[in-house]
């Protein structure tokens, strides 16, 4: 991995101006925590696994936007988001299956527990999770698709045409 | 009724948007409107003036329940309707770029080396 | 069987993200598991043709509440010739694709439109339909472009903006009928609607669904992205979509849709009727000119899905005789596998054609029978079958149907059946004269056979292209009745919101 620490990157030349990465650094907690909060009492308030994910999402985002691409790859490199991203997604479409073993496809087998608990409504939390993975991985792997290396194709096509 | 209508003028300024528009990107935001417009629709399906959450408790009377609690599925289908529309949007505006580095250009009628 | 069927589209999903993470290792990894889940999938289909039908309560919720899965003879049969099919292209795949990049990723996606036809096929729930649906068409939009180059590009655009339109009329239409029955659930909303009748809304839902999958199948005045879409595919994909794909997510939803769930309606049968004729026509005039070898196979799609919605529309006319509907809904259903069998190996040759001489265009081809031999007999059989001529299963198809129109009495209809099937075998005759037969072009003198993945898959379409015109007997009776009665009896379709 690089050598370089984070805190030489963020306060760097890099992205915006200084008003706006302290801001980032008060916010970023936040937003990271309120994502996890609606990610995890998805089966209990509005919200789940893709609200929650959008909005740690839109975190990485406002990181990467902050701080420039640097920092907000090295937090969540593409080939990490791709991994999370697939293996969430292979776990969702997996887990289901175990339910063949109590006689159902998708059969809600964990313990139910007591309503309004965090622990309760048996594997929907477990789905939540998952949800919220893959859809915060598959957003930023979007989010950098479009923006970052969407550029960058151009550039070399650019490059490619000239030379 | 009147919400209805307003729908329904959303869904025609999209598809005005998705037909007269030349420039790629804004017949995305077209197609755009007019996927929110049926989501809008699919909510109001739902609605329930001055209703209660669909959560049935153990001292509750049943019909009274049904009287008044909205309903929730047109919810669930919207939401999933939201994460199809994501996908597709994500798509489009990926194929979009792709065709802007090979046409350089966003305009449909000088993408057009398809012919009928 | 019976509590394993949400496999179908459990494996197929699951095996798409696993094919991308094991890829990170080992890129070689792809190519077998794309062919393992298929062969696996492929034999479970074709054991499913000899289940009974039921129905299957997923996560145990029970029917109007949850989601319903049902299997009967037409789930049945829509399952084996996607899977069997697919089958055969991933075989095919396995050589054709070495000239693209990023394998890897074209297996997910088939994968995942593997995943979203048997979802489709499966479901007893309108919205689930829609979600398997959406997935099928977004991964074939995305593998329309896989090529990245100006007219890839182009046509995938193209299909995406008109594919959205049509899945946003589909939704209206959801939207519309579960406003009016109060559940998504497809036997029990046949039931809701036996109650409140064919008033105007249903009306307008009909003409809001005749539009989303007519779009879905390219019948006639919705047509404009096939021909664009499927030339541009890769040869694999290509068979798919025309194979396939149209007839899962445009045909088979129309049919379930309106004969189980709305039931036979004389409005419905004569629109279903003349956008067939129309497609018919249009597509067999337009295929007559074309220089593209695939562009060709294209429009010959269009007008041979027009021969299927054409007999389905038959099959829904509540006027003519019950037997003679029933003829023009077998004729239909033969014709939709049969269009499989040889439309797809048609597209498959014309990809070998174009692996080893680099050209789509007929009129640079010639002579190639010569040097592909094997290649080039399974594209003979495959034109001669879809011209219609005799001992071929694409003959007594299209017999079947232009039989059960004469019956019925629309004369007209019928003539315009047998006019088109010589227009069709006149189209066929002309691409066969100009790739097959002819001078062979001094720069193709050193063209050699297909590599064998691709010739497999050839030879096995060809075989079953001669197999389901003479084997009738085997299939015919069990199969294809078996679906036929299970479109028809719109009661058995209610009863399976109480089974399950």
């Amino acid at each position: 991995m690089a050598t370089k620490p984070d805190i030489m990157i963020s306060d760097g030349p890099k992205g915006m101006t200084p008003i706006v990465k302290t801001v980032v650094r008060f916010a970023m907690g936040i937003i990271f925590m309120f994502g996890w909060y609606i990610i995890l009492y998805g089966h209990l308030t509005p919200g789940g696994g893709f609200a929650g994910g959008v909005i740690l999402a839109c975190g990485y985002v406002i990181l990467t936007l902050a701080f420039g691409k640097e920092l907000g790859l090295r937090k969540l490199s593409d080939m990490g988001a791709s991994i999370i991203d697939n293996t969430a997604a292979l776990l969702f479409a997996v887990v289901p299956m175990f339910g063949f073993l109590f006689g159902w496809y998708f059969l809600n087998f964990l313990d139910k527990g007591r309503p309004f608990q965090l622990f309760s409504a048996g594997n929907i939390p477990l789905y939540n999770i998952f949800i919220g993975f893959k859809v915060t991985a598959s957003l930023f792997a979007i989010f950098m698709a479009l923006s970052i290396f969407g550029r960058f194709v151009s550039k070399l096509v650019d490059e490619e045409e000239e030379g | 009724m009147i919400l209805y209508f307003l729908t329904l003028v959303l869904f025609v300024m999209g598809v005005y948007c998705l037909i007269a528009k030349k420039n790629i990107v804004k017949k995305i935001i077209g197609l755009v409107i007019i996927d929110y417009a049926i989501n809008l629709f699919i909510i109001l399906i739902g609605y329930r003036r001055d209703g209660v959450a669909p959560i049935l408790f153990k001292d509750m009377p049943m019909e009274e329940f049904a009287r008044h609690s909205v309903d929730p599925l047109p919810q669930a289908l919207v939401l999933t309707s939201i994460v199809i529309g994501l996908g597709v949007l994500a798509l489009q505006v990926a194929i979009c770029l792709r065709l802007y580095e090979k046409y350089k250009t966003f305009n449909m009628s000088e993408i057009n080396r398809l012919k009928g | 069987m019976q509590g394993l069927y949400p496999l179908f589209t459990a494996i197929p999903l699951a095996a798409a993200f696993l094919n991308l993470l094991v890829t990170k290792v080992n890129k070689k990894a792809a190519d077998y598991i794309a062919f393992v889940v298929a062969a696996v999938l492929a034999v479970m289909a074709v054991r499913m043709l000899f289940e009974a039908p039921f129905s299957y309560r997923v996560g145990g919720w029970s029917a109007p509440w949850g989601i319903l899965l049902v299997s009967d003879g037409m789930s049945a049969l829509m399952l084996t010739l996607i899977n069997v099919v697919s089958l055969l292209a991933i075989v095919y795949s396995l050589s054709y694709m070495t000239a693209y990049t990023a394998k890897p990723k074209y297996y997910s996606l088939f994968l995942l439109m593997i995943a979203g036809m048997n979802g489709v096929v499966m479901t007893g729930d309108l919205f689930n339909l829609f979600v398997f649906l959406e997935i099928a068409s977004i991964a074939s939009y995305a593998l329309v472009g896989f090529g990245t180059e100006h007219e890839e590009l182009e046509a995938s655009f193209k299909y995406l903006i008109l594919g959205t339109v049509a899945s946003t009329a589909i939704l209206f239409g959801i939207a519309f009928l579960y406003s009016m029955t109060g559940t998504l659930n497809l036997p029990d909303m046949a039931r809701q609607l036996e109650i409140v009748g064919i008033n105007r809304a249903v009306a307008f839902v009909i003409a809001l669904f005749i539009m989303g999958f007519g779009l879905k199948a390219s019948t006639v005045p919705f047509h404009a992205w096939l021909p664009d879409a499927h030339p541009s595919a890769p040869a694999p994909i290509s068979a798919m979509l025309s194979g396939v794909l149209i007839k899962a997510l445009g045909v088979y939803t129309i049919a379930r849709i309106m004969f189980n769930v709305i039931g036979p309606n004389g409005m419905v049968s004569s629109l279903l009727m003349f956008l067939g004729a129309l497609s018919m026509v249009v597509g067999v005039l337009l295929a007559l000119g074309q220089s593209d070898f695939k562009r060709m196979l294209a429009y010959s799609s269009i007008s041979q899905i027009g021969y299927i919605t054409m007999g389905f529309g038959l099959g829904l006319n509540p006027a003519v005789p019950p037997a003679v509907a029933a003829l023009g809904l077998f004729g239909a259903l033969y014709h939709l596998i049969n269009h499989a069998a040889f439309k797809s190996c048609l597209f498959l040759c014309s990809g070998a054609f174009e692996y080893r001489t680099g050209t789509r265009n007929r009129f640079e081809m010639g002579g190639l029978m010569r040097r592909m031999p094997v290649t080039g007999a399974a594209c003979s059989i495959a034109s001669l079958s879809i011209a219609g001529v005799p001992p071929f299963n694409g003959f007594w198809s299209k017999l079947v149907i232009i039989m059960a129109f004469m019956q019925a009495g629309y004369y007209v209809y019928g003539s315009v059946a047998v006019l088109v099937a010589l227009m069709t075998l006149m189209t066929f005759i002309k691409l066969q004269s100009s790739v097959l037969f002819g001078q062979l072009p001094a720069r193709f003198a050193a063209v050699k056979e297909a590599p064998v993945a691709m010739v497999v898959p050839l030879v096995i379409l060809a075989m079953l292209c001669i197999g389901l015109g003479i084997a009738y007997p085997l299939f015919g009776e069990s199969v294809l009745q078996a679906a036929r009665d299970s479109l028809l009896d719109k009661l058995a379709y209610m009863g399976y919101i109480i089974g399950g």
